[in-house]
Protein backbone atom coordinates (compact mmCIF):
# COMPACT_ATOMS: atom_id res chain seq x y z
CA UNK A 1 0.00 0.00 0.00
CA UNK A 2 2.81 2.37 0.91
CA UNK A 3 4.65 1.68 -2.33
CA UNK A 4 1.47 2.55 -4.23
CA UNK A 5 1.40 5.93 -2.50
CA UNK A 6 5.04 6.48 -3.49
CA UNK A 7 4.22 5.50 -7.09
CA UNK A 8 1.34 7.96 -7.30
CA UNK A 9 3.37 10.75 -5.70
CA UNK A 10 6.38 10.17 -7.95
CA UNK A 11 4.19 10.12 -11.04
CA UNK A 12 2.30 13.22 -9.92
CA UNK A 13 5.36 15.28 -9.00
CA UNK A 14 7.28 14.24 -12.11
CA UNK A 15 4.37 14.94 -14.42
CA UNK A 16 3.68 18.31 -12.86
CA UNK A 17 7.37 19.20 -13.20
CA UNK A 18 7.21 18.42 -16.92
CA UNK A 19 4.08 20.52 -17.25
CA UNK A 20 5.64 23.40 -15.41
CA UNK A 21 8.58 23.72 -17.81
CA UNK A 22 6.79 26.07 -20.18
CA UNK A 23 4.97 28.29 -17.64
CA UNK A 24 8.08 28.49 -15.42
CA UNK A 25 10.30 29.65 -18.24
CA UNK A 26 7.72 31.99 -19.70
CA UNK A 27 8.26 35.63 -18.81
CA UNK A 28 11.41 34.80 -16.85
CA UNK A 29 13.68 33.75 -19.66
CA UNK A 30 13.18 35.41 -23.02
CA UNK A 31 13.08 32.42 -25.30
CA UNK A 32 14.64 33.07 -28.68
CA UNK A 33 12.09 33.40 -31.50
CA UNK A 34 13.57 30.29 -33.04
CA UNK A 35 12.83 28.22 -29.93
CA UNK A 36 9.29 29.55 -29.73
CA UNK A 37 8.72 28.73 -33.38
CA UNK A 38 10.12 25.24 -32.95
CA UNK A 39 8.10 24.60 -29.81
CA UNK A 40 4.81 25.28 -31.56
CA UNK A 41 5.89 23.24 -34.59
CA UNK A 42 7.04 20.54 -32.15
CA UNK A 43 3.60 20.44 -30.54
CA UNK A 44 1.99 19.73 -33.91
CA UNK A 45 4.65 17.09 -34.68
CA UNK A 46 3.91 15.39 -31.33
CA UNK A 47 0.16 15.51 -31.91
CA UNK A 48 0.47 14.02 -35.40
CA UNK A 49 2.73 11.24 -34.06
CA UNK A 50 0.20 10.59 -31.29
CA UNK A 51 -2.63 10.36 -33.76
CA UNK A 52 -0.67 8.09 -36.11
CA UNK A 53 0.41 5.68 -33.38
CA UNK A 54 -3.00 5.94 -31.71
CA UNK A 55 -4.80 5.14 -34.94
CA UNK A 56 -2.61 2.26 -36.07
CA UNK A 57 -1.06 0.61 -33.04
CA UNK A 58 -2.15 -1.00 -29.80
CA UNK A 59 0.31 -2.37 -27.25
CA UNK A 60 3.20 -2.23 -29.73
CA UNK A 61 1.36 -4.12 -32.49
CA UNK A 62 -1.17 -3.39 -35.23
CA UNK A 63 -4.50 -2.17 -33.88
CA UNK A 64 -6.62 -3.94 -36.52
CA UNK A 65 -8.45 -2.35 -39.45
CA UNK A 66 -11.54 -0.94 -37.78
CA UNK A 67 -9.83 1.90 -35.90
CA UNK A 68 -7.63 3.22 -38.74
CA UNK A 69 -10.69 2.86 -40.99
CA UNK A 70 -12.63 5.18 -38.72
CA UNK A 71 -9.73 7.63 -38.47
CA UNK A 72 -9.48 7.66 -42.27
CA UNK A 73 -13.15 8.63 -42.40
CA UNK A 74 -12.34 11.41 -39.92
CA UNK A 75 -9.52 12.59 -42.17
CA UNK A 76 -11.78 12.70 -45.21
CA UNK A 77 -14.49 14.59 -43.30
CA UNK A 78 -11.99 17.06 -41.82
CA UNK A 79 -10.43 17.61 -45.25
CA UNK A 80 -13.88 18.59 -46.56
CA UNK A 81 -14.13 20.97 -43.59
CA UNK A 82 -16.95 19.11 -41.91
CA UNK A 83 -17.80 20.39 -38.41
CA UNK A 84 -15.73 19.00 -35.54
CA UNK A 85 -18.68 17.05 -34.13
CA UNK A 86 -19.29 15.35 -37.48
CA UNK A 87 -15.62 14.39 -37.81
CA UNK A 88 -15.42 12.76 -34.37
CA UNK A 89 -18.80 11.04 -34.45
CA UNK A 90 -18.14 9.92 -38.03
CA UNK A 91 -14.95 8.19 -36.95
CA UNK A 92 -16.54 6.42 -33.99
CA UNK A 93 -19.54 5.34 -36.08
CA UNK A 94 -17.37 4.04 -38.92
CA UNK A 95 -15.17 2.08 -36.50
CA UNK A 96 -18.18 0.64 -34.68
CA UNK A 97 -19.76 -0.31 -38.04
CA UNK A 98 -16.53 -1.93 -39.26
CA UNK A 99 -16.36 -3.97 -36.03
CA UNK A 100 -19.98 -4.97 -36.39
CA UNK A 101 -19.12 -6.14 -39.91
CA UNK A 102 -16.34 -8.27 -38.52
CA UNK A 103 -13.21 -6.14 -39.01
CA UNK A 104 -10.83 -6.24 -36.03
CA UNK B 1 -11.41 34.64 -13.72
CA UNK B 2 -11.50 35.63 -17.36
CA UNK B 3 -13.81 37.63 -19.55
CA UNK B 4 -15.52 34.63 -21.09
CA UNK B 5 -18.79 36.51 -20.97
CA UNK B 6 -17.55 38.86 -23.66
CA UNK B 7 -17.46 36.10 -26.23
CA UNK B 8 -20.00 33.43 -25.32
CA UNK B 9 -17.62 30.74 -26.65
CA UNK B 10 -20.62 28.54 -27.16
CA UNK B 11 -18.95 26.78 -30.06
CA UNK B 12 -15.89 26.13 -27.89
CA UNK B 13 -18.11 24.44 -25.35
CA UNK B 14 -19.94 22.52 -28.04
CA UNK B 15 -16.74 21.20 -29.61
CA UNK B 16 -15.15 20.51 -26.23
CA UNK B 17 -18.17 18.64 -24.97
CA UNK B 18 -17.58 15.85 -27.44
CA UNK B 19 -14.04 15.42 -26.14
CA UNK B 20 -15.43 15.55 -22.60
CA UNK B 21 -17.98 12.86 -23.38
CA UNK B 22 -15.37 10.54 -24.87
CA UNK B 23 -12.93 11.24 -22.02
CA UNK B 24 -15.64 10.66 -19.44
CA UNK B 25 -16.30 7.21 -20.85
CA UNK B 26 -12.58 6.43 -20.99
CA UNK B 27 -12.32 7.67 -17.38
CA UNK B 28 -15.12 5.33 -16.35
CA UNK B 29 -13.31 2.43 -17.94
CA UNK B 30 -10.04 3.44 -16.24
CA UNK B 31 -11.73 3.42 -12.84
CA UNK B 32 -13.50 0.15 -13.59
CA UNK B 33 -10.38 -1.62 -14.90
CA UNK B 34 -8.30 -0.53 -11.92
CA UNK B 35 -10.82 -1.75 -9.36
CA UNK B 36 -11.62 -4.93 -11.30
CA UNK B 37 -7.86 -5.64 -11.32
CA UNK B 38 -7.81 -5.57 -7.53
CA UNK B 39 -6.77 -2.01 -6.64
CA UNK B 40 -8.68 -0.14 -3.92
CA UNK B 41 -11.06 2.58 -5.11
CA UNK B 42 -8.86 5.44 -3.87
CA UNK B 43 -5.92 4.49 -6.11
CA UNK B 44 -7.48 5.34 -9.51
CA UNK B 45 -9.38 8.27 -7.97
CA UNK B 46 -6.39 9.96 -6.30
CA UNK B 47 -4.13 9.17 -9.23
CA UNK B 48 -6.54 10.86 -11.64
CA UNK B 49 -6.66 14.00 -9.51
CA UNK B 50 -2.93 14.43 -8.96
CA UNK B 51 -1.42 12.83 -12.08
CA UNK B 52 -4.24 13.67 -14.50
CA UNK B 53 -2.83 12.06 -17.64
CA UNK B 54 -4.92 9.33 -19.22
CA UNK B 55 -2.35 7.30 -21.10
CA UNK B 56 0.21 7.45 -18.27
CA UNK B 57 -2.42 6.36 -15.75
CA UNK B 58 -3.48 3.40 -17.88
CA UNK B 59 0.15 2.33 -18.34
CA UNK B 60 1.09 2.76 -14.69
CA UNK B 61 -1.91 0.76 -13.51
CA UNK B 62 -1.30 -1.79 -16.28
CA UNK B 63 2.28 -2.32 -15.13
CA UNK B 64 1.13 -2.48 -11.50
CA UNK B 65 -1.58 -5.05 -12.20
CA UNK B 66 0.81 -7.09 -14.34
CA UNK B 67 3.09 -7.34 -11.29
CA UNK B 68 5.76 -5.02 -12.66
CA UNK B 69 6.19 -3.19 -9.37
CA UNK B 70 5.70 0.49 -8.48
CA UNK B 71 9.10 1.60 -9.75
CA UNK B 72 8.51 0.26 -13.26
CA UNK B 73 4.98 1.66 -13.16
CA UNK B 74 6.20 5.15 -12.27
CA UNK B 75 8.98 5.03 -14.88
CA UNK B 76 6.54 4.02 -17.62
CA UNK B 77 4.10 6.74 -16.71
CA UNK B 78 6.79 9.41 -16.51
CA UNK B 79 8.25 8.39 -19.85
CA UNK B 80 4.82 8.80 -21.42
CA UNK B 81 4.44 12.22 -19.84
CA UNK B 82 7.75 13.73 -20.91
CA UNK B 83 5.93 15.06 -23.96
CA UNK B 84 3.89 17.35 -21.72
CA UNK B 85 7.07 19.41 -21.21
CA UNK B 86 7.08 20.22 -24.93
CA UNK B 87 3.35 20.91 -24.84
CA UNK B 88 3.73 23.23 -21.86
CA UNK B 89 6.27 25.28 -23.80
CA UNK B 90 3.87 25.55 -26.72
CA UNK B 91 1.02 26.87 -24.54
CA UNK B 92 3.09 28.92 -22.07
CA UNK B 93 1.97 32.27 -23.46
CA UNK B 94 -1.67 31.13 -23.67
CA UNK B 95 -2.10 30.53 -19.94
CA UNK B 96 -1.91 34.15 -18.89
CA UNK B 97 0.45 36.23 -16.76
CA UNK B 98 -0.62 35.56 -13.20
CA UNK B 99 1.19 33.05 -11.03
CA UNK B 100 -2.03 31.25 -10.10
CA UNK B 101 -3.09 30.93 -13.73
CA UNK B 102 0.27 29.48 -14.67
CA UNK B 103 0.42 27.04 -11.75
CA UNK B 104 -3.15 25.85 -12.29
CA UNK B 105 -2.91 25.90 -16.08
CA UNK B 106 0.19 23.71 -16.04
CA UNK B 107 -1.78 20.91 -14.41
CA UNK B 108 -4.38 21.10 -17.20
CA UNK B 109 -1.87 20.54 -20.01
CA UNK B 110 -3.04 17.45 -21.88
CA UNK B 111 -2.85 16.32 -25.51
CA UNK B 112 -6.48 17.19 -26.20
CA UNK B 113 -6.50 20.59 -24.52
CA UNK B 114 -3.24 21.70 -26.15
CA UNK B 115 -4.47 20.57 -29.56
CA UNK B 116 -7.77 22.32 -29.00
CA UNK B 117 -6.13 25.58 -27.92
CA UNK B 118 -3.53 25.65 -30.70
CA UNK B 119 -6.21 25.07 -33.32
CA UNK B 120 -7.84 28.44 -32.54
CA UNK B 121 -7.16 31.41 -34.81
CA UNK B 122 -6.30 34.21 -32.35
CA UNK B 123 -4.77 34.63 -28.85
CA UNK B 124 -8.03 35.46 -27.07
CA UNK B 125 -9.76 32.41 -28.44
CA UNK B 126 -6.72 30.26 -27.70
CA UNK B 127 -6.83 31.25 -24.08
CA UNK B 128 -10.59 30.71 -23.82
CA UNK B 129 -10.27 27.35 -25.57
CA UNK B 130 -7.48 26.24 -23.23
CA UNK B 131 -9.44 27.02 -20.08
CA UNK B 132 -12.85 25.86 -21.30
CA UNK B 133 -11.48 22.58 -22.62
CA UNK B 134 -9.01 22.11 -19.76
CA UNK B 135 -11.32 22.71 -16.81
CA UNK B 136 -14.15 20.74 -18.39
CA UNK B 137 -11.86 17.84 -19.18
CA UNK B 138 -10.44 17.79 -15.66
CA UNK B 139 -13.89 17.67 -14.09
CA UNK B 140 -15.32 15.10 -16.49
CA UNK B 141 -12.27 12.85 -16.35
CA UNK B 142 -12.23 12.73 -12.55
CA UNK B 143 -15.98 12.26 -12.20
CA UNK B 144 -15.77 9.47 -14.78
CA UNK B 145 -12.94 7.71 -12.96
CA UNK B 146 -14.81 7.93 -9.65
CA UNK B 147 -18.00 6.58 -11.21
CA UNK B 148 -16.11 3.75 -12.89
CA UNK B 149 -14.22 2.84 -9.72
CA UNK B 150 -17.47 2.70 -7.75
CA UNK B 151 -19.34 0.80 -10.45
CA UNK B 152 -16.59 -1.75 -11.03
CA UNK B 153 -16.58 -3.92 -14.10
CA UNK B 154 -20.10 -3.37 -15.40
CA UNK B 155 -19.51 -1.21 -18.47
CA UNK B 156 -18.93 -3.97 -21.00
CA UNK B 157 -16.79 -3.67 -24.08
CA UNK B 158 -16.26 -0.01 -25.00
CA UNK B 159 -14.52 -1.04 -28.23
CA UNK B 160 -17.97 -1.86 -29.64
CA UNK B 161 -18.83 1.87 -29.65
CA UNK B 162 -15.79 2.73 -31.75
CA UNK B 163 -14.64 5.00 -28.96
CA UNK B 164 -10.99 4.15 -29.52
CA UNK B 165 -11.20 5.90 -32.90
CA UNK B 166 -12.57 9.10 -31.34
CA UNK B 167 -9.24 10.30 -29.90
CA UNK B 168 -7.16 10.00 -33.06
CA UNK B 169 -10.12 11.58 -34.88
CA UNK B 170 -10.15 14.54 -32.50
CA UNK B 171 -6.47 15.09 -33.21
CA UNK B 172 -7.04 14.77 -36.97
CA UNK B 173 -9.69 17.47 -36.85
CA UNK B 174 -7.49 19.76 -34.78
CA UNK B 175 -4.15 19.45 -36.58
CA UNK B 176 -5.37 19.26 -40.17
CA UNK B 177 -5.67 23.05 -40.62
CA UNK B 178 -2.05 23.57 -39.47
CA UNK B 179 -0.82 20.76 -41.71
CA UNK B 180 -2.76 22.14 -44.61
CA UNK B 181 -1.42 25.65 -44.54
CA UNK B 182 2.20 25.11 -43.50
CA UNK B 183 4.35 22.89 -45.73
CA UNK B 184 7.26 23.00 -43.29
CA UNK B 185 5.20 21.69 -40.40
CA UNK B 186 3.65 19.10 -42.71
CA UNK B 187 7.09 17.83 -43.70
CA UNK B 188 8.27 17.55 -40.08
CA UNK B 189 5.04 15.95 -38.90
CA UNK B 190 4.93 13.31 -41.63
CA UNK B 191 8.56 12.33 -41.09
CA UNK B 192 8.08 12.28 -37.32
CA UNK B 193 4.94 10.15 -37.51
CA UNK B 194 6.61 7.69 -39.90
CA UNK B 195 9.55 7.37 -37.52
CA UNK B 196 7.24 6.90 -34.52
CA UNK B 197 5.31 4.15 -36.30
CA UNK B 198 8.50 2.42 -37.43
CA UNK B 199 9.96 2.16 -33.94
CA UNK B 200 6.71 1.40 -32.07
CA UNK B 201 7.14 -2.42 -32.04
CA UNK B 202 10.72 -2.13 -30.76
CA UNK B 203 10.76 0.51 -28.00
CA UNK B 204 8.83 1.15 -24.75
CA UNK B 205 5.54 3.06 -24.87
CA UNK B 206 6.09 6.82 -24.88
CA UNK B 207 9.40 6.69 -26.73
CA UNK B 208 8.00 6.61 -30.31
CA UNK B 209 6.21 9.94 -29.93
CA UNK B 210 9.32 11.57 -28.44
CA UNK B 211 11.46 10.32 -31.32
CA UNK B 212 8.97 11.94 -33.68
CA UNK B 213 10.42 15.29 -32.58
CA UNK B 214 13.45 14.39 -34.72
CA UNK B 215 11.18 15.40 -37.60
CA UNK B 216 11.88 19.00 -36.54
CA UNK B 217 15.32 18.69 -38.15
CA UNK B 218 13.48 19.11 -41.44
CA UNK B 219 11.97 22.39 -40.28
CA UNK B 220 14.65 24.43 -42.00
CA UNK B 221 16.11 27.81 -41.15
CA UNK B 222 14.65 31.28 -40.75
CA UNK B 223 12.29 31.07 -43.74
CA UNK B 224 9.62 32.90 -41.80
CA UNK B 225 11.62 35.39 -39.78
CA UNK B 226 8.54 37.48 -39.02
Amino acid sequence: MNSTVVLILALAVGTYAFRLVGPALHGRVELPARVQELSSAGAIVLLVALLATGALTEGGGFAGWARPGGVLVAGALAWRRAPFVVVVLGAATATAALRLAGAG
Amino acid sequence: MRSLHRTPSRDLVRDSSLVWLASGIVGISFGAISVAGGLPVWVPVVMSLVVYAGSAQFSAVGVLLAGGGPLAAAATGLLLNTRTAAFSLAVADILGRGRAARLAGAHLVTDETVAFALAQPDPARRRAAFWVSGIGLFVVWNVGVLAGALAGDTLGDTAAYGLDAAFPAVLVALVLPALREDARIRRCAMAGAALALAVTPAVPAGVPVLLALAGLFLYGRKEAAA
